[in-house]
């Protein structure tokens, strides 16, 4: 497949992809990082993402998926916007992670993968995301942010929704 | 944004351009870059391996095996391509070291994989990074193209008529791909299960290839290695410990932190001297010296650590990845082990019975009894389902499971049976909220 058939993805994704299976030894080598972007942009790996890539790739869509659903960070249902996740593991529950991860929960009214009413934002406990001497820390998508404490939580949201806000007006 | 740190100690070689610009590359090369690719380019492939081997450095993703034997055990002539690959998969607990690698010094990474294919004889590497870096995946990319338009990659490098490309991977979530054999199979696009060995990487890896797989450290290593000259790193560290270590310093220590120290840095004084000691003035309980895989130790066994490979052994846990995870005395151990094994569990990849059912039935069984509600038959069945998992599945992460394990038991015995009265943890302070698992 290229660029110039019907593709889900963006114009600019379409030509990264068309150059992506170029890149390696073996094309299959752009499978996980394909999975990623598509998903990055699309929001998830829907079935028809799925049977896109496969058909790029030039293997089977279960093939797609025995490897997909092996991958933490792939997903095969839309989440939030912005997707918070929240590392709790050793270096950053000793710093206070759980305190922040319960604050986001009390501020969105959501749990581990919910995603609240309005599409903005998705929860998630995850673990450790490697900024271990900056605890607690979190990935809102794939910023980082670090050295948090509870109190952090409101002014974070409030960031985020005001992007969200102007994406929106745009 | 990763803070930097400082201390007096620090002995700056692998981190000496951090915070400098070195991600430019005009700066880069003004700071001395690309010399070492270029130096080893005109002594060839046995004069490297010499250097490194004289370094005395040892593998930085946790084994310590010795970088300049790993390299020479690539076979020269070979009838499939050889390849390096560079494992920025970062994901042991504890362990951030990579990450302001990548961040600050991306060329040195990648003058690192030149030079180790240089020695192997390699035409193309691979940097892999895990996929939650994606701002560290661009950066290195960046350098890429810089270095490309340079003309220090391609073709004909550094205007010779020698070839070296380097291709960036992203992971998605794993940390079993942190394991090498899993890391060929992700490169490969399949689910990261590990492979079965030997065959070895340095004989069959990477597209069944002769490969070398070294960390991310490692790498960033080398032209430092070759500018200063092996014997002169080697210098700075311990016996059979060439160099300096990137150690992160985490949990409750007052000033958390990367800090460079000469291998072999006394462990008490890394964290009392360099870290400023446990975080409001605490008393130490316990300290995890090399990522969240590494038996634990206590007080007394620190008194005199030296922190290389060999004293770290000697101690009963591992130098690991350098990640210091220090735990004051208000802390449950039972919650810190429960935390760990249920790590192991998520990230176990299934493949092997031993691990994916041993670190489950950890994680069940250390659940259960930090809650109150474990039986004193427990405590013997949590350290025999720990030590039945050692040695008996394909790759390390059994083991990585199960020899924390055994020392939180064996080591505070006591706290395990105080959880015994019935109750919720008696250790567990007001406000803290209830232990979830991922």
């Amino acid at each position: 497949m290229n660029s110039e058939q019907m593709t889900l993805f963006s114009p600019r994704l379409a030509a990264r992809f068309d150059a992506l299976v170029q890149k390696y030894p073996v094309k299959r080598s752009a499978l996980i990082p394909m999975l990623l972007y598509a998903q990055d942009e699309i929001g998830y790996l829907s079935d028809a993402v799925i049977a896109e890539v496969a058909d790029r790739i030039g293997i089977t869509g279960l093939e797609v998926r025995n490897v997909a659903t092996y991958y933490s960070m792939l997903r095969f249902k839309p989440a939030g916007k912005y997707n918070i996740q929240v590392c709790t593991n050793i270096s950053c529950m000793l710093r206070g992670a759980y305190e922040v991860y319960e604050r986001f929960q009390e501020e969105l009214g959501i749990g581990h993968k919910g995603v609240t009413a309005d599409g903005i934002f998705s929860l998630e406990e995850v673990e450790c995301i490697g900024a271990c001497c900056w605890a607690p820390a979190i990935q809102v998508n794939y910023d980082f942010h670090d050295e948090l404490n509870p109190d952090h939580v409101p002014g974070i949201l409030s960031g985020y929704r005001g992007k969200a806000r102007d994406e929106g007006s745009r | 944004m990763p803070r930097l740190v400082s201390h007096p100690d620090e002995v700056k070689i692998v981190s000496r351009r951090f915070g400098m610009g070195a991600e430019k590359i005009d700066r880069y090369v003004e700071l001395g870059g690309y010399e070492a690719a270029k130096k080893c380019l005109a002594q060839g492939p046995e004069w490297i391996i010499d250097e490194i081997k004289a370094s005395g450095l040892r593998g930085r993703g946790g084994a310590g095996f010795p970088t300049g034997m790993k390299w020479s055990f690539v076979p020269k002539q070979s009838a499939k391509p050889k390849y390096v690959l560079v494992n920025g998969d970062e994901s042991e607990p504890g362990t951030c070291k990579d990450h302001l690698i990548f961040l600050h010094d991306p060329h040195a990474v990648i003058e690192g994989t030149i030079i180790a294919g240089l020695a192997i004889g390699a035409k193309v590497g691979f940097i892999y990074l895990r996929g939650e870096y994606r701002y560290l995946i661009e950066i290195v990319e960046k350098a890429l193209a810089d270095a490309y338009e340079r003309g220090f990659l391609g073709k004909n490098i550094f205007g010779s008529d020698t070839e070296f490309q380097v291709i960036t991977q992203t992971g998605a979530g794993a940390y079993e791909v942190g394991e090498e054999s899993a890391l060929m199979e992700s490169l490969e696009g399949k689910r990261g299960i590990p492979r079965i060995k030997p065959p070895f990487p340095a004989v069959v890896g990477l597209y069944g290839g002769p490969t070398v797989i070294n960390n991310a450290e490692t790498i960033a290593s080398v032209p430092h290695i070759i500018a200063m000259g092996g014997a002169a790193y080697c210098a700075v560290g311990s016996p059979r410990n060439g160099g300096t270590r990137l150690f992160g310093l985490s949990g409750h220590i007052e000033h958390p932190g990367v800090y460079e120290l000469p291998m072999g840095y006394n462990l008490k004084k890394m964290i009392y001297e360099v870290g400023g000691g446990v975080r409001g003035g605490r008393k130490l309980k316990a300290v995890v010296p090399g990522g969240s895989s590494t038996p634990v130790l206590l007080p007394e066994e620190i008194e005199n650590l030296g922190m290389d490979f060999d004293q770290v052994g000697k101690a009963g846990s591992m130098l690991g990845s350098g990640g210091v995870v220090v735990i004051d005395d208000q802390t449950c151990i039972v919650e810190f082990a429960l935390r760990t094994i249920s790590f192991y569990a998520h990230e176990s990849c299934g493949w092997c019975i031993p691990c994916r059912e041993g670190t489950d039935w950890l994680k069940k069984s250390l659940t259960r009894f930090h809650a109150g509600f474990g039986a004193a038959s427990d405590i013997e069945n949590i350290q025999y389902l720990a030590e039945n998992m050692l040695g008996r599945t394909f790759c390390p992460l059994g083991d990585a499971a199960a020899m924390p394990t055994i020392a939180f038991v064996k080591k505070f015995r006591k706290e395990f049976e105080d959880h015994l009265n019935g109750k919720p943890c008696p250790y567990a302070r007001e406000g803290v909220p209830q232990l979830t698992v991922v």
